[in-house]
């Protein structure tokens, strides 16, 4: 039977999965609701100093596919607006009630050392195994010179995790900001500033949709509209990159990383691992269907760790990281074909339009002699994009072939047609 | 074509039963529904579906504009091919056409609810139209006539007036429609929707309508071709096959026909007469159609006998499971030989029939059922006046590729021709079609 226990930026969890900082853990009764639902950790709604803030009306605004279910959501929600005595007093509580649970205070404070250093000293001594530093709200906070707008500065990025690390002696992690031109570098001044682990993403910023009514972005307050994070399943493919990017980077590939984004099912949360995050966190899905999803995560991975044999984490932790390379180093003799399954093959003609109107006119029809259509891939014309593979509504009827020859491997720098190739 | 009443009127359910029993069979699916059903369709290419439609509409297209939320262009897509795609979407036996054809069949799933979808696109634009969706051409200055209301004339006026002929319809009947106002289910046409949509249809202008005068009686077609650029026959099928066997003239035996334009008509249903015991001859929609009405109107026991097995109905499987569930028993291999009683109907005798070497044969076997009423519904049949002077091919009238008959400038379509099955949605793709042929020979275009 599989093992989730996981070591986390040097902190210890029952499982990988831990609430990120967020309304699912802005106080005592909705962490608690998620430790009884299973819920490893909680990084707490983050906080920063008195008087708390003051949050607007309406907060959130989604994006959804076709048949309405929503991929993303975007907030303008501030840091928590609770006074910050009653935050630690809960966290006290919890601390003492649920001994086997992390709880990692989350902090936000303007670039000013003390602020930093009393945050972080406060929640160490109410308990906390370990502190998140918040450089990410894209919103709001930001404007105010905090947020994504310190995130964004390697140099405050290095600073504010030096502050806290010399204020406590429990592990920092350093939240990042995906709102930038090339993570790594973020990540480097992290590292610089002694944090024991990144965590990201934080949300992107974004615009979610536009009120063609009223001529307003949403959510609208009072008739205006302003940019907020996204977040959800939807940017789960950037904060994938992202922890990759960090990984394979040679001066940042020592750190350890908490992955947050887009995160729903235990599935996200292998993949997670697999390109090597040591744990996750999850907000939007939580929000989107409480707590007791966490059940099937746990059964979930276990399930998966079981049928791989992997007995711990740490046995297929950044086992896809290995595979992950540049463009560069990519085999441009490795050469697949479409193969249509004319047995499960439904007649939709959508592989047929998709190659036809913007790929490579690699598929006919051909009329069946008892009436309806046969679509059938020209070899020749088909350069393995998948592009129909993924448009066809039927599992399984497109199947892509290698195409098996003696060609040795050969990627662009050294291939025939590169005109600056290294012989 | 009086409908003789059973003597035993109505009285079995209450008014509000009846009611509730003639409310729309389908209601229409809201916005939310419409989307999540919309989002279903797999938006193929050169679809089956379309091909599956008579009036070929662009289904994938429409029901597209219904998940982006852009429903005039949704009505008006449909439209451009069935300005009748509201009763269309109501009334098509879509298992057969376009849902027949949707590949989701091929994955073993429900096909998407395309009927349901054509008619929340359509009637969703007639109820917030500001004005008719289309714009006629500049006046021709031609005149054309047409002869009957119902969709086929409709279709072929409404094409007509948008190409900027001027067009005189010519009804017999003091309601347009034809059989969408007088024959097709009460419950499929809810809401008094055959009225609405005519009024609609004719929002294009250039259409008037003559109600009470009936070809052959009132007017003949050399006195519409005299006065008229082209004349176009929507005639239907206004005759009624005989069973022609003894006892037919009993009281209680009925025109299915009538009888459900007797309920289609009927202000208030709980006064119509009904059979307790109620025999239904035919096998095809009609039968159906009245049958079910039969049941929903009361009658404690209805049978639908048919001389054939059920590979050889007429009536959709879809239909035939409509009747089951309404508590219509369905009785094969029975040929009616005589209808008995005692001045009116008690009993109609049938004879067991079986195939035998693809031959129909009576078994000699006799088997009676009891009736106090029984509805005939063994087809329609084009009747002649009027038109004697017209070709025939078969028993419809004959026409050539641009619809037009044996006599020049006449042309016809819907079910008084033989193009397709005899349903709605063909009779409105005679209609338009024959319009865009009369323009073309009139104007000598193309
Ligand atoms: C009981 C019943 C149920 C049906 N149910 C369905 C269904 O659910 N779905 C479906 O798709 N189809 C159904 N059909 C078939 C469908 O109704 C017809 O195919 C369609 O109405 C044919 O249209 P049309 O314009 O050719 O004829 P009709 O609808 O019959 O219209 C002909 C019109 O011409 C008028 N007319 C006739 N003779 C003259 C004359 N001499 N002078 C002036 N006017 C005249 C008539 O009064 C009538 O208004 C049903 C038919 C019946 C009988
Ligand atoms: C309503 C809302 C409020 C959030 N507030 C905070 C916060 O106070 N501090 C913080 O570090 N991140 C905050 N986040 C970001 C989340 O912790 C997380 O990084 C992000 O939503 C991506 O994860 P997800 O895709 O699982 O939601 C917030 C997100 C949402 C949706
Ligand atoms: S793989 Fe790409 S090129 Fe080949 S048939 Fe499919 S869509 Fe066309």
């Amino acid at each position: 039977m599989a093992d989730l226990r996981c070591r986390i930026g040097g902190v210890d969890s029952i499982n990988p999965f831990w609430l990120a900082s967020a309304p699912p853990s802005d106080k005592k009764y909705n962490v608690e609701r998620a430790f009884a639902a299973g819920w490893g950790g909680a990084v707490w709604k983050t906080l920063g100093e008195d008087p708390p803030v003051v949050n607007a009306s309406s907060r959130y605004g989604v994006h959804k596919d076709g048949a309405g279910r929503i991929v993303g959501i975007n907030n303008i929600e501030l840091i928590s607006d609770r006074p910050l005595d009653v935050n630690l007093r809960e966290i006290e509580e919890l601390r003492r009630e649920w001994p086997d649970r992390v709880i990692i205070g989350s902090i936000m404070a303007p670039i000013d050392e003390q602020a930093w250093k009393d945050l972080a000293i406060k929640l160490a001594n109410a308990g906390c195994q370990g502190i998140e530093l918040n450089l990410g709200c894209p919103h709001g906070m930001c404007e105010r010179g905090m947020g994504s707008a310190i995130g964004q500065a390697p140099d405050l990025v290095e600073k504010t995790t030096r502050w806290v690390r010399e204020a406590v002696d429990i592990p920092v992690f350093t939240k990042l900001t995906p709102n930038i031109t090339d993570i790594v570098v973020p990540a480097e001044a992290a590292m610089r500033g002694g944090a024991h682990a990144v965590s990201l993403i934080n949300t992107v910023n974004s615009i979610i949709s536009v009120d063609l009514e009223r001529m307003v972005p949403t959510p609208t307050v009072d008739g205006l509209g302003t940019h907020g994070g996204y977040c959800g399943s939807a940017v789960k493919p950037i904060a994938l990159n992202m922890v990759q990017a960090i990984l394979r980077d040679p001066e940042t590939r020592s750190l350890e990383i908490s992955a947050i984004g887009g995160i729903s099912t235990w599935r996200d949360a292998a993949e997670f691992i697999a390109l090597g995050a040591s744990g996750v966190q999850v907000c939007t899905a939580a929000m989107l269907m409480g707590f007791r999803i966490v059940g099937d995560m746990i059964d979930g991975l276990e399930g998966f760790m079981d049928s791989q044999g992997y007995q711990t984490i740490e046995d297929f932790r950044g086992k896809a990281l290995r595979n992950t390379v540049d463009w560069n180093d990519l085999n441009l003799n490795f050469d697949l074909k479409a193969r249509i399954d004319h047995d499960a093959c439904i007649e939709c003609g959508r592989c047929f339009i998709a190659c036809e109107d913007t790929s490579h006119q690699a598929i006919r029809i051909d009329a069946k002699p008892g009436g309806g259509r046969k679509f059938t891939v020209i070899d020749d014309e088909c350069v393995g994009c998948n592009l129909c593979q993924h448009v066809c509504p039927v599992a399984g009827c497109i199947e892509m072939v290698e195409v098996r020859d003696d060609r040795p491997k050969v990627t662009w720098p050294n291939h025939p047609k590169n005109p600056l190739r290294v012989a | 074509m009086a409908l003789r009443p059973a003597e035993s009127v109505g009285g079995f359910l209450t008014r509000e039963q009846i009611e509730r029993n003639f409310a729309d069979l389908h209601p229409p699916l809201g916005c939310a529904q419409a989307e999540i059903e919309a989002e279903r369709c797999l938006y193929c290419y050169d679809a089956p579906c379309i091909v599956a439609c008579p009036t070929s509409i662009d289904i994938p297209t429409f029901i597209r504009q219904i998940r982006t939320q852009n429903l005039q262009g949704s009505a008006e897509t449909i439209l451009d091919s069935n300005i009748l795609g509201g009763t269309c979407g109501r009334a098509c036996p879509t298992e057969v056409l376009c849902e027949g054809a949707c590949v989701l069949n091929a994955r073993g799933e429900e096909p998407v609810k395309i009927g349901a979808l054509q008619r929340h696109a359509v009637e969703t634009l007639m109820a917030e139209a500001n004005g008719h969706p289309f714009t006629r051409a500049p006046s021709t200055g031609k005149r054309f006539a047409v002869v009957g209301a119902g969709p086929a004339g409709l279709a072929f006026a409404h094409r007509a007036a948008l190409l900027g002929h001027l067009v005189t319809i010519y009804e017999a009947k003091p309601k347009p429609g034809g059989l969408n106002e007088y024959g097709l289910a009460a419950y499929k046409m809810a809401e008094d929707f055959a009225q609405k949509e005519v009024e609609f249809v004719l929002g294009v202008g250039g259409i008037s309508i003559e109600y009470g005068v009936a070809l052959g009686h009132d007017m003949s077609l050399e006195q519409l071709r005299a006065d008229h650029d082209a004349v176009f026959l929507g005639l239907g099928l206004g005759g009624v096959r005989r069973l022609g066997v003894p006892g037919e003239e009993l009281r209680g035996v009925v025109d299915a026909i009538a009888f459900i334009e007797a309920v289609r008509q009927a202000a208030d249903k709980s006064t119509l007469p009904v059979g307790r015991e109620v025999v239904v001859i035919g096998g095809g929609n009609t039968a159906i159609d009245a049958a079910v009405q039969a049941k929903r109107l009361g009658a404690r026991n209805v049978t639908l006998a048919y001389r054939r097995g059920e590979a050889q109905m007429g009536a959709t499987e879809w239909e035939r499971d409509l009747a089951r569930l309404n508590g219509v028993a369905i009785r094969l291999w029975a040929a009616p030989v005589a209808v008995e009683g005692d001045g009116r109907v008690e009993r109609v005798v049938f004879e067991t029939t079986e195939l035998v070497d693809g031959k129909l044969r009576g078994t000699g076997e006799m088997v009676a059922i009891p009736a106090d009423m029984v509805l005939k519904a063994i087809g329609q049949v084009l009747i002649p006046p009027g038109i004697e002077a017209l070709a025939f091919n078969g028993d419809k009238l004959a026409v050539d590729a641009d619809y037009q008959t044996s006599l020049p400038g006449v042309f016809a379509g819907g079910d008084c021709i033989a193009t397709g099955e005899d349903l709605t949605v063909q009779a409105v793709e005679d209609g338009k079609r024959a319009a865009h042929a009369v323009d073309r020979l009139i104007m000598k275009r193309g």
